[in-house]
Order: C-alpha cells, then sequence, then structure tokens
C-alpha cells in the first residue's frame, strides 16, 4: 500500500544521496520525493512517497533509521495526516475550450497563473488523488506540460515531527 | 598550529592507532610526510590496496580495535572497494583515510579523481568528505566513534590533498568527546523483552542456541558459555560465528546452515525455540526461508533493529548489545530458575537423545575408497590442527577450503577464526593473516587457502618478506576451483566451464624467490611430519608456504539441498541425501 514516509535529515552536503541510494540499493521504490531546509537550517524535511507492504515498509524505516544523518522519522500514513502537492499544468486554450477548462479548474479550486491567447497554465493544490482527478477531467483537453512538486505532509492534531 | 596533514597523523595518534596499512600515492604525499616525521604509529606498505583493506581487517577482527586503512585518491581508492566491502558484509570496525584531488579540481574529471564517497557509500556505516584542515579532528574523532559503536563497519574519511597543505597552518586541538544528534546505539536491551524471553527459555521443550558473530564482535562468548551452560541447551555457531562458543564442548553441535553439520541443521529444523544472538538469519543459514525451522518461537538478540524480522520474522525481539543483554538475562536466570518447568529436566535429556542419534550420523567421517592414496583435503585440516594443537589463528579465503577449515579446525575462543563470510571475497586469507601477525607477532598464525584463492593476493608474499612476517600458508591445491567445481558436478552434469587452473606456478619457487620457505606434499604418509617441520621452532620466524597436492574430487559435505529445501533437507556425500 501507499506510504507516505516523513524524515528529518542533517542538512548536509551527500545526506540526500544516502537516502535515494538505500531505495535504490535494496531496491525499494519512490513515487515521489520531496526536500527543503526547515526553520532550523541545520535540518532538511523529507517526504517521500512508497508502495510497500507492511513488512517492507518496516525495513525501509529502520534501514532509514540507520542512515547516520536520518534524525529522526514518521509513517504519516499510520495516523490522520494532512497531505498536500502542488502541481502546475499548461494546456492549449482556444476556443469553447478556453471556457469549459476555467470552470473546471473553478470547480477544482485551481488558479489559472499565466495566460497567453493559446494557453492557460494552472495552478492546483491538494491531495495526489485530487490532481490525479483534475488530470483525468482534462482528458479532453491538449495538457502541453505537467510538473508535480510530489508529496509533502504532517500529522494532524498535536504529534510533531521535531528534534 | 599544525597543517592538514600534522593534524590528520596527531588524531590518528589520540586514537591510540598503532598500525596504518596504506600505500602512497599523489594526493595523500602531505600526509605520508607528516608520517615520516613521526614514529609513534608504523606504517605498513603493503603491495595493492585491496590488501591494505584486509590486512586492516585481519587486525581489527583478531584484536577487536578498528583497522586503519590510508590510500591515495582515484585507482588506489577504488582497489580499496572489496576490502571495505568485505569489512561492511562482516561488521567489521575499519577507518579508511583516502587521499582526494585539490578542492578546486573535484568534479572536473582531473588526474587520479574518483568520487570515492559516492562510490563507497552503499559499503560504509557511514562517510566523510572533508573540506578545511580544522574539520579533520572532529572527522577523525566522529569515523572511529562510529566504526565502532553499535553494529560496527567501515567509516572512509575522504580527504582533499589542499586540506593537508603543509603551508597551511591552523589551531590543533583534539575533541575529549563526541556526540552525534542523529546517532545513538541502543545501550542496553528492553527489560520487558528480556524477562519474556526467560520464561520462554524455561519452559522450553527443545531449544537451540544459535549464535553468531554478533556474539564476537560484542565480545560475549563467555557470557555465551555461562548461559548456555546454566540453561544445558544445545548451541550451534554461523560460520562468523565459529570460536564464539568452544567448539570441543559436548554442548556444541558444530556450524549450522548450507555447509552445517548434520546435527546442528536436523536439531535447528526439529527445535521448538531458538535463541539467535547476533546472528542476521542469512540465506546462506536458512535454506528456503518459508521451510525454516517450522515448529520453533524465535527469540532474537542483536544491537541493529534492521537486522530483526528482516529475513524470518521472529517472537521476542531484543535490540541490544549482547554484553549488557546476557548479563541482563544470566543475572535474571539464576533469581528465575525456581520458575523453571517441572518437567523441562526430562524433556531436555530426551531432546539430547535425539540429538545423539543425529550425532551418530559421524556426518564429517572422511570418505576413502581401498587404494585410494590421495590426500582428502580435510585431513589437511586435520593434521594442522594436531599439529598447531588448535590454537592457531586460522585465516581463510573463500570456498571449499574455507568450508573444510570451518568444520574440521574446531575453534575454542573467539577471534581466532577469520575469513570473509558474508561477501565471500577470495584474497582475503593472506593479507588478513598478515593483519593478525602484525597484532600478534608471537602467536601462531596459518592461512589455510587455495590454489585460486591464494593467487588474488600473492603479490602480498612481497610485503611478508619486508615485514618479516612468519605466516604459515596451507595450499590446498586441487587444481581446479573446487567450489564452482562442486556446483558444477551438483547441478550442471559435470560441465566444468573456467573451474580448472591451468598453468599453475611452482609455488615453492615462487616463494623461496621472496625468501620465505616453500614445501610440496603429495603422499599422504608425509602430510604430518612436513607439517610437524613447518610449525616447528627451527621455522618459527618464517613465512613457510605448504602447498598439499589433494584429491580434486571431493566435495564438502553436509550440504543442504536447495532450491527449495528446509534446514533439514541436506547432501551427506555424492548421491546420497536425507
Amino acid at each position: 500500500m501507499r506510504r507516505i514516509i516523513s524524515v528529518l535529515l542533517e542538512n548536509e552536503a551527500g545526506a540526500l544521496s544516502r537516502v535515494v541510494g538505500l531505495f535504490a540499493q535494496r531496491s525499494y521504490n519512490i513515487e515521489s520525493l520531496t526536500v527543503a531546509p526547515t526553520d532550523d537550517a541545520t535540518l532538511s524535511r523529507l517526504t517521500l512517497t512508497t508502495r510497500a507492504s507492511d513488512k517492507q515498509v518496516e525495513q525501509i524505516t529502520k534501514q532509514l533509521n540507520k542512515l547516520i544523518e536520518v534524525v529522526k522519522l514518521v509513517d504519516l500514513t499510520d495516523g490522520e495526516h494532512i497531505e498536500r502537492e502542488l502541481m502546475l499544468i499548461k494546456l492549449k486554450a482556444t476556443g469553447a475550450q478556453r471556457a469549459e477548462i476555467k470552470r473546471t479548474a473553478d470547480i477544482f479550486r485551481g488558479q489559472i497563473v499565466d495566460v497567453t491567447n493559446a494557453t492557460y497554465t494552472i495552478q492546483l493544490t491538494g491531495t495526489t488523488e485530487k490532481l490525479d482527478a483534475f488530470l483525468r477531467s482534462m482528458a479532453d483537453a491538449t495538457v502541453m506540460e505537467v510538473v508535480r512538486s510530489g508529496v509533502s505532509g504532517l500529522s494532524r492534531g498535536e504529534k510533531i515531527l521535531a528534534l | 598550529m599544525l597543517s592538514g596533514g600534522d593534524i590528520l597523523i596527531r588524531s590518528l595518534q589520540e586514537e591510540d592507532v598503532d598500525y596504518v596499512f596504506g600505500y602512497p600515492g599523489g594526493a595523500v604525499l602531505h600526509i605520508y610526510d607528516a608520517l615520516f616525521r613521526q614514529d609513534k604509529m608504523k606504517h605498513v606498505l603493503v603491495r595493492h590496496e585491496q590488501a591494505a583493506t584486509h590486512m586492516a581487517d585481519g587486525y581489527a577482527r583478531s584484536t577487536g580495535r578498528p583497522g586503519v586503512v590510508l590510500v591515495t585518491s582515484g585507482p588506489g581508492a577504488t582497489n580499496a572497494v572489496t576490502g571495505i566491502a568485505t569489512a561492511y558484509m562482516d561488521s567489521i570496525p575499519m577507518v579508511v583515510i583516502s587521499g582526494q584531488v585539490q578542492s578546486h579540481l573535484i568534479g572536473t574529471d582531473s588526474f587520479q579523481e574518483t568520487d570515492m564517497v559516492g562510490i563507497s557509500r552503499p559499503i560504509v556505516k557511514h562517510s566523510f568528505l572533508v573540506k578545511k584542515a580544522e574539520d579533520i579532528p572532529m572527522t577523525i574523532k566522529k569515523a572511529f566513534y562510529i566504526a565502532t559503536t553499535g553494529r560496527p563497519g567501515p567509516v572512509v574519511v575522504d580527504i582533499p590533498k589542499d586540506i593537508t597543505n603543509p603551508t597551511d597552518l591552523v589551531e590543533y586541538s583534539y575533541p575529549a568527546e563526541v556526540a552525534i544528534r542523529s546517532y545513538s546505539p541502543a545501550s542496553k536491551g528492553h527489560s520487558g523483552q528480556i524477562k519474556k524471553a526467560i520464561s520462554m527459555l524455561l519452559s522450553a521443550e527443545r531449544p537451540m542456541i544459535y549464535a553468531g558473530g554478533g556474539v564476537i564482535q560484542g565480545n560475549g562468548s563467555e557470557l555465551l558459555a555461562t548461559l548456555s551452560r546454566k540453561l544445558g541447551f544445545p548451541v550451534t555457531n554461523t560460520l562468523m560465528g565459529l570460536g564464539a562458543f568452544p567448539a570441543t564442548d559436548p554442548q556444541f553441535l558444530g556450524m549450522l546452515g548450507m555447509h552445517g553439520t548434520y546435527e546442528a541443521n536436523m536439531a535447528m529444523h526439529h527445535c521448538d525455540l531458538i535463541l539467535a544472538i547476533g546472528a542476521r538469519f542469512d540465506d546462506r543459514v536458512t535454506n528456503t526461508v518459508s521451510k525454516f525451522c517450522p515448529h520453533a518461537k524465535i527469540i532474537h538478540i542483536d544491537i541493529d533493529p534492521a537486522t530483526i524480522s528482516k529475513n524470518v520474522e521472529v517472537d521476542v525481539p531484543i535490540v541490544g548489545p549482547v554484553v549488557n543483554v546476557l548479563s541482563e538475562m544470566n543475572e535474571l536466570l539464576d533469581v528465575s530458575w525456581v520458575d523453571r518447568s517441572s518437567d523441562q529436566e526430562k524433556l531436555l535429556a530426551e531432546w539430547w537423545s535425539q540429538i545423539e542419534g543425529w550425532r551418530k550420523q559421524d556426518c564429517l567421517k572422511v570418505e576413502r575408497d581401498d587404494g585410494d592414496t590421495d590426500i582428502k583435503p580435510q585431513e589437511a585440516v586435520q593434521a594442522v590442527y594436531r599439529v598447531t594443537n588448535g590454537t592457531s589463528y586460522v585465516t581463510t579465503d573463500v570456498g571449499q577450503h574455507q568450508m573444510f577449515a570451518a568444520l574440521y579446525y574446531p575453534f575454542d575462543e573467539p577471534r581466532k577464526w577469520i575469513n570473509s563470510g558474508g561477501l565471500g571475497t577470495m584474497g582475503f586469507g593472506l593479507p588478513a593473516a598478515m593483519g593478525v601477525q602484525m597484532a600478534f607477532p608471537d602467536e601462531v598464525v596459518t592461512c589455510i587457502t587455495g590454489e585460486g584463492s591464494i593467487q588474488m593476493n600473492i603479490q602480498e608474499l612481497s610485503t611478508c618478506s619486508q615485514y618479516g612476517l612468519p605466516v604459515k600458508i596451507i595450499n590446498l591445491n586441487n587444481r581446479s576451483l573446487g567450489m564452482v567445481k562442486q556446483w558444477q558436478d551438483m547441478q550442471y552434469e559435470g560441465r566444468h566451464s573456467h573451474s580448472y587452473m591451468d598453468s599453475l606456478p611452482d609455488f615453492v619457487a615462487l616463494v623461496e624467490s621472496y625468501g620465505h620457505v616453500g614445501f610440496k606434499i603429495d603422499r599422504l604418509d608425509e602430510l604430518e611430519d612436513v607439517l610437524a617441520e613447518v610449525y616447528s621452532e627451527k621455522l618459527k620466524d618464517k613465512l613457510v608456504f605448504v602447498d598439499i597436492q589433494t584429491d580434486p574430487e571431493v566435495h564438502v559435505y553436509p550440504m543442504h539441498v536447495a532450491p527449495n529445501g528446509a534446514m533439514r533437507d541436506m547432501w551427506l556425500k555424492k548421491g546420497v541425501r536425507t
């Protein structure tokens, strides 16, 4: 099943490559990966999504914990959590389709962030599922380019992942 | 104020390093110059960097202290990779210092540049690329701390040449302590889990103690013996764990696994409780995982949480250092003895009588047809055991000779048996023996090898001349890559694809050219006498190479039936299986 693993990592050169390398060398899969420094500049927060059985995810989290630069981690899918992904999508928007695309974007609470005579660029945030649903709803349109940020997330309530 | 090169050397001295195994080159010239200007540490000049890592490895396995390697950038570093991987697979503490090209040249494909941190990443416990001279002391402190604590392993420290420049001087002070916020190895086992384990041990009917290399690495052998004797349970060791429990003790059933003894594998298959200590349920132990020990509950003690339930699901995991956990268990056992189930003694006696039945199989009996006068490799190992009174350090390479040594040279003490169990590195034996001999100059050190393996690092005979290392090399020469040939016999209808060694050198003449002593044995009746001479007082200070011509048709048995076999499914001799 799909898992979202969130990792606090020392913000040091080479730390990310150890995480990515671990997944490659133990043939675990990575569906998406986002990483950036946190409010504490010595730490990075990394969120990755993977598809794994309970047994596999146990190994993944243990092996990640063995990396010296991994400070802490949590499997967000273990509990209630919030996940968001950002998508920018550039579509051909001409003729009757121009209005139709805008209406659909509104329904999904997307924003048109760039416009030309023939194109729209729409920004959309939400769960991976929602972004997938929007892409499906654009099946009749001509999608020129899609870029997605990958998932970021944290636990609901008072549970935190911090030092 | 000191240069980076001097700071590095001072830092190594602070870590009480007595030997550095290495090879100079462009990127480490400043470091070698700093090494030249001191006399606290000895440097051992090898003939190939792979051998430097294996020497450091042999030193570490025999002493329990980290081995230290110094190599140059590019090919120096890549040559060290096999030895680093060997140490990683067997959890051996090692610090490898590799030179790197100057900082401003990194990434420009400059001369002798290679991304050592990148290349070594999957085979190190951790690695560092040092950015400035001031960082060297803390980096070295961390490297030794990480290499030697928790589950030990190799750490690479990559140092660009400009960082060690003799003209750039910086303040030096060596940190007294180190703390890494993201690294805190377990310091003791969970008491609740230990209690649970004790109550399971005291009600087991057919228990087994399965101890691996972690007991040796964690210095837990004596505590293991105390525990085992108190409980009266049968004990088996993994290939890496040989010596963790005295092999001549009646409670010892021998090694388990692919080439384990009949009694050890049968007892594992039929037991109802496994106490696994510092072992990792490796595929060479378990045979088919889904058929592994179908009746057994499993207690697993290990320092590395990732080892728990990795290959085999366990019932009671205990994460902690073997010394702490076993001490706590021994204490608790005294207190809890009253809770021992009333019929355990009787049931244990029945279990032992079943095991004695399996022992009667005499699975290690050496087969010999009438009129056959060939030297069997097993007999050669047995003769070495007799001549050395079972007290020699023994290193091996990889293949049939390794299994014969493991099965026919029983070890009563930890750290005396030194082999590449995880990676299975041919070429390990001789340099590892040299590392042991460096650490223990007055002890007998034997390298049991084969004519295939020995040629993978034979250049080190030269290093042995330079440093006067009196290693005894027992070459079980069957003119073939024995283990490959055995599999080809068993699984490829005897098609010996590239498994024989043509154009072998005259080993005696070869070793004599280095100033060593060589013997060739091709008759069974001279085996014992020649070996007595080899280990005699007269040749105590000489490297002696004994080229023993052995029967090329011999296979290693027992051997697990694979694929799809269980622990109890074994070949016992050619064409005969359980």
